[in-house]
């Protein structure tokens, strides 16, 4: 599984060695998230021998983003939180917690500015039968069509990925994999404005 | 004459008590014997179980301190389930060793207990862990403890075999007990034998007249 990084404020992080993180919104928030998601993964394993279970690592993540939406003292956060992680016995895994504290599994899921238009284009993908490889490229797609190229300003596409291809580490994902990915994400556009001119 | 100290918290010395687990094709027996003595010289209990299920398909045998084995794993038990209720799963059985152990190692100055731990969980299947006095956690395919062991690692390293089957490891670990319950003074009465497999657990007890007897008895 991997995902590509929404655009203007992201970063992708380490939280512990199985699982990755994209977050959109205040970058500072985010850092801040980002450290309490380690140390809750840090803690897991030394008290319980393993590595903690991405499911529960998003419920406590979200349940530390809801208790700051429960007092006047505190602001909440003001960042969505997307955790991938790979392991061989529960497969790939998906979960993102938003500024309300809830989070939810998915099979494809975006965060940031265009999150509706990304959801719109996720929607159309069929993940269950595409390889990892597969997805990257329709990642990186995405991510060119929703950008706004009036609005937004240039961006850089960020893509790294976690799965079986990487023996469940996290990992950016290489060179030549990235080049294609981008090299298809920008052909199709092409094609896109080719054949909204032949409409014309 | 000089009498013997009754003192039975030396620091170091595990007292009366036999225990030990070994996995087998599938799962895995855990046993124990059930006296519990004071200083060497008296009997003060000849049926108490030091096999406590920490959860549905893991349990712990207690060595050393009684009173702190069994403050140990009356608090690993309340974790074990709240964990276990948080995880919407059974937990597994390295979780288990590694909240023995943290109880061991962060109170190690003022605690004297020791475990072995031993289960079956769906991720790894059936698993033994040691929990010694200082907290060092360590995973075994088979493993004795208590002061009753010295005197049947002969035993244990010339007839455990990996993969074996129920009846086999059952037989094996009655022998073991009954061994060192020959020997030791302050292991004896009865055998507890636990079975843990993926569909369930079964508790076999030996009394003392039943246990095997061997060519000088």
């Amino acid at each position: 599984m991997n995902r590509a990084d929404p655009k203007e404020t992201c970063c992708h992080n380490d939280v512990m060695t199985p699982s990755l993180q994209a977050v959109a919104g205040l970058l500072a928030d985010a850092r801040s998230l980002s450290e309490v998601a380690r140390e809750e993964a840090s803690s897991f394993r030394s008290n319980y021998g393993h590595d903690i279970p991405l499911k529960h690592l998003s419920d406590r993540v979200a349940m530390y983003v809801h208790a700051y939406t429960l007092y006047s003292a505190v602001r909440p956060f003001g960042c969505s939180f997307i955790l991938g992680s790979y392991d061989k016995d529960d497969g790939p895994q998906l979960y993102m917690v938003d500024p309300s504290g809830i989070s939810h599994g998915y099979w494809g899921c975006s965060i940031g500015k265009a999150k509706q238009a990304a959801k719109t284009e996720i929607e159309k993908l069929q993940m269950k039968e595409m390889t990892c490889r597969e997805v990257v490229k329709e990642v990186a797609k995405i991510i060119y069509i929703v950008h706004d190229e009036v609005k937004d300003k240039a961006f850089e596409l960020e893509l790294s990925w976690v799965g079986e291809v990487t023996n469940g580490r996290h990992e950016l994902v290489p060179k030549d994999v990235r080049e294609e990915a981008e090299k298809y994400a920008k052909d199709s556009l092409e094609e896109e404005d080719d054949s909204d001119e032949d409409n014309m | 004459m000089e009498k013997r100290c009754t003192d039975s918290q030396v620091k170091g010395v595990s007292t009366g008590t036999t225990i030990l687990a070994a996995t087998f094709d599938g799962g895995v027996v855990i046993g124990s014997d059930s006296r519990a003595s004071i200083g060497g010289e008296y009997v003060s209990s000849k049926t108490i179980n030091k096999v406590i299920q920490v959860h549905d398909r893991i349990f712990s045998c207690m060595a050393g301190s009684l009173a702190d084995a069994q403050a140990v794993t009356k608090a690993a038990k309340f974790h074990l389930s709240f964990h276990s209720v948080q995880m919407e799963t059974p937990p597994l059985v390295i979780a288990a060793a590694s909240v023995l152990k943290e109880l061991c190692y962060k109170n190690k100055d003022e605690l004297q207990a020791g475990f072995i731990t031993a289960g079956w969980d769906r991720k790894n299947g059936a698993q033994v862990y040691v929990v010694s006095l200082g907290g060092m956690l360590i995973r075994q395919p088979v493993t004795i403890g208590g002061s009753g062991s010295t005197y049947i690692y002969g035993y244990v390293d010339a007839k455990y075999k990996p993969n074996m089957s129920k009846e086999e490891c059952l037989q094996f670990a009655t022998n073991a007990l009954a061994l060192a319950m020959g020997r030791d003074n302050v292991s004896g009465g009865v055998a507890h034998l636990v079975v843990v497999t993926e569909s369930g657990v079964e508790h076999v007890v030996v009394p003392g007249d039943k246990l095997p007897k061997f060519h000088d008895e």
